[in-house]
């Protein structure tokens, strides 16, 4: 807790220098059951700070494995997973929520709650439970809901928010918690394009401004426009990585997704861009 | 209405609640006859009716009533289950097996402390059983499998109750039923000082982890994600909203309803933010409990009612209003 009374992230190691990965893992392999099959294996990736990094792979392929394991809540069976390049199993939770903030796939919602009060739970690495919040905390919490353009919705329900309003407020809890990085599984599944679209662009703004990204996605077309660089995941092994040229090509796709694609260059964007064939 | 302000007006009625459980009671007493026994004057037998009767009684209400709507909002933020309530652990069912074991032995007329012993390591009992099977399968704590185990546990004892029951005289089977359904009949300054030694430690200790319980009530996946020490906080909120509820079961049986209603009706009103929830259903259920105590000592004065029926007779309908009034502003 001797970190707490600061509140401010205490540097990390080597997280001064630009050669050091914000996620990183080597050789990792992961199970959730001991003597159950690997989910993960030997899986080696590094995610450059300050980059937006993708993460793709079919359903069951082991992407929110990963962001599990890269978040500490998950201990690998072999290899290693570090933050910042330093192992994630002994960053304290609070040290490592301050460092990034993270954005399940879901999360429950038994008791009604207003969004402010949603938000302001991006101020515990900060806080802790006991501390009550200053003024810095109620800035970063506007400043986080103003980014995510929800401003306007702090004092509505969270039950009464749709789809998409709920997502922007997820990623505004972990912008509130002033992380250097930010993980996030998924955060635009079932929005529509206006919705998704100005997610993806608030997270690339991000990654302009400094903060790493990594971002689980099934949307390959959006993924290859935004990202600076991917992992293809095939059944919890690396199927592709590097740049969108690199990972997004026909013959790997067709093999990982069990599907036949056809790979073009998106004429307005000029990105990569997959058809699914027949 | 604002927390603040809800906060003041029931620490009014609690105070309210205290001075009427004094004042009034199924003895006749002038009210400058109770001063003057508060005061250390008159005869012996009022002040003993009155310092040692009343007073502690209308303390007790307010501890164990305040403690059981607090272990209520705790288990409920715990298990991210609103119909969660202190005895849904099975806390209840091993309480009542110890105090009823005592009662069909023909202990309870021996020793006055036979029956709260019995029936707090009948709870103590039922705490370790349900925490043991949740965590045997590995060292965390599963809540669905904590749920589950609880009820469970709480049905075998149940069974072992009526079993006892069935076996019992027809005396015996209606001193289990009152006790079942919750009386302050057995308040001393020494109840007063065991409850106290219990609650007030463990409430504070509570208030510690409200703004941790914030985050688990919206999964462990999420607030582990934002800095919560997950298995920590479950481990200490359940070890310490148990404890809290085997101290006042076994010091005045089975109360229902305050702690699954109190904690609800103050989220009607303030929200879910248990920095402000736990406090503030702590005085209500203190309120709610030593008002509904008066009712049952004398609206059929000189018999007395089990205060369990009186929660929910008072209870439910007030809650069902409040219901009905807040929910349509929260579902848009």
């Amino acid at each position: 807790m001797a970190s707490a009374s600061s509140g401010r992230p205490p540097a990390a190691p080597g997280s001064t220098s630009q050669a050091v990965a914000a996620f990183s893992t080597e050789s990792l392999t992961a199970r959730y059951d001991a003597t159950g099959p690997d989910v993960l294996t030997d899986v080696t990736m590094a995610v450059p700070t300050g980059s937006l990094y993708a993460v793709l792979g079919p359903n069951g392929s082991g992407k929110s494995t990963l962001m599990r394991v890269l978040m500490g809540i998950l201990r690998p069976i072999q290899g290693s997973a570090r933050i910042a390049g330093r192992e994630v199993g002994v960053w304290d939770r609070r040290e490592l929520a301050r460092q990034v903030g993270a954005v399940a796939q879901s999360e429950a919602q038994p008791f009604p709650m207003t969004v402010r009060e949603l938000v302001s739970m991006g101020r515990y690495p900060h806080l802790g439970p006991l501390r009550p919040e200053g003024d810095e905390d109620r800035a970063a919490v506007n400043e986080a809901l103003e980014r995510c353009d929800a401003a306007q919705l702090s004092s509505r329900y969270v039950s009464t928010l749709s789809g998409g309003e709920f997502q922007r407020i997820r990623i505004a809890r972990a912008l509130a918690q002033k992380p250097r990085a930010l993980a996030l599984d998924e955060p635009t599944a079932s929005l529509d394009i206006r919705h998704e679209m100005s997610i993806l662009q608030l997270l690339r703004e991000s990654a302009d401004s400094g903060l790493t990204v990594l971002l689980i996605t099934h949307h390959l077309n959006l993924a290859a426009r935004f990202a600076d660089q991917m992992l293809l995941l095939s059944e919890g092994r690396v199927a592709a990585q590097g740049s969108p040229e690199e990972v997004l090509r026909e013959e790997v796709l067709g093999e990982v997704y069990r599907w036949p694609v056809s790979v073009r260059r998106d004429p307005v964007s000029g990105a990569p861009s997959v058809t699914p064939l027949g | 209405m604002s927390r603040r302000a809800l906060a003041v007006l029931l620490l009014v009625i609690a105070v309210v609640g205290l001075l009427a459980g004094i004042f009034f009671g199924p003895e006749p007493i002038s009210w400058s006859v109770v001063v003057d026994a508060l005061m250390g004057r008159g005869s012996d037998t009022l002040h003993r009716v009155v310092w040692d009767i009343r007073v502690p009684r209308v303390i007790l209400a307010l501890l164990v009533g305040g403690g059981l709507a607090m272990a209520g909002a705790v288990f409920q933020a715990l298990l991210r289950n609103p119909l969660a309530e202190p005895y849904i652990l099975g806390i209840s069912g091993g309480a009542a097996t110890g105090a009823v074991s005592v009662m069909a032995l023909g202990l309870v007329s021996l020793n006055s402390w036979a029956l709260p012993a019995a029936s707090f390591a009948g709870a103590l009992l039922a705490i370790l059983l349900v925490f043991r099977v949740a965590s045997a399968a590995d060292a965390r704590l599963d809540v669905g499998v904590l749920l589950l185990a609880g009820v469970v546990v709480g049905a075998f004892f149940v069974a072992i109750l009526s079993l006892i029951l069935a076996l019992s005289d027809a005396e015996t089977v209606r001193s289990a039923v009152l006790w079942t359904m919750g009386s302050l009949r057995g308040a001393t300054w020494r109840t007063v000082l065991i409850v106290g030694t219990y609650t007030v430690p463990t409430t504070l200790a509570l208030l510690g982890l409200a703004r941790s319980l914030n985050l688990m009530a919206i999964g462990e996946e999420t607030a582990s994600y934002l800095g919560a020490d997950v298995e920590r906080v479950k481990k200490i909120a359940y070890g310490v909203a148990s404890m809290v509820t085997a101290a006042g079961v076994a010091a005045t049986g089975v109360i229902g309803f305050v702690g699954l209603i109190v904690p609800h009706g103050v989220r009607l009103v303030i929200g879910s933010d248990n920095r402000a929830l736990l406090p503030i259903s702590f005085i209500a259920g203190g309120a709610f409990l030593t008002l509904a105590d008066l009712v049952a000592r004398t609206a059929l004065a000189p018999v007395e009612l089990p205060i369990g029926v009186i929660t929910a007779l008072v209870g439910v309908p007030l809650f069902l209003v409040l219901l009905r009034r807040v929910v349509r502003r929260q579902i848009g």
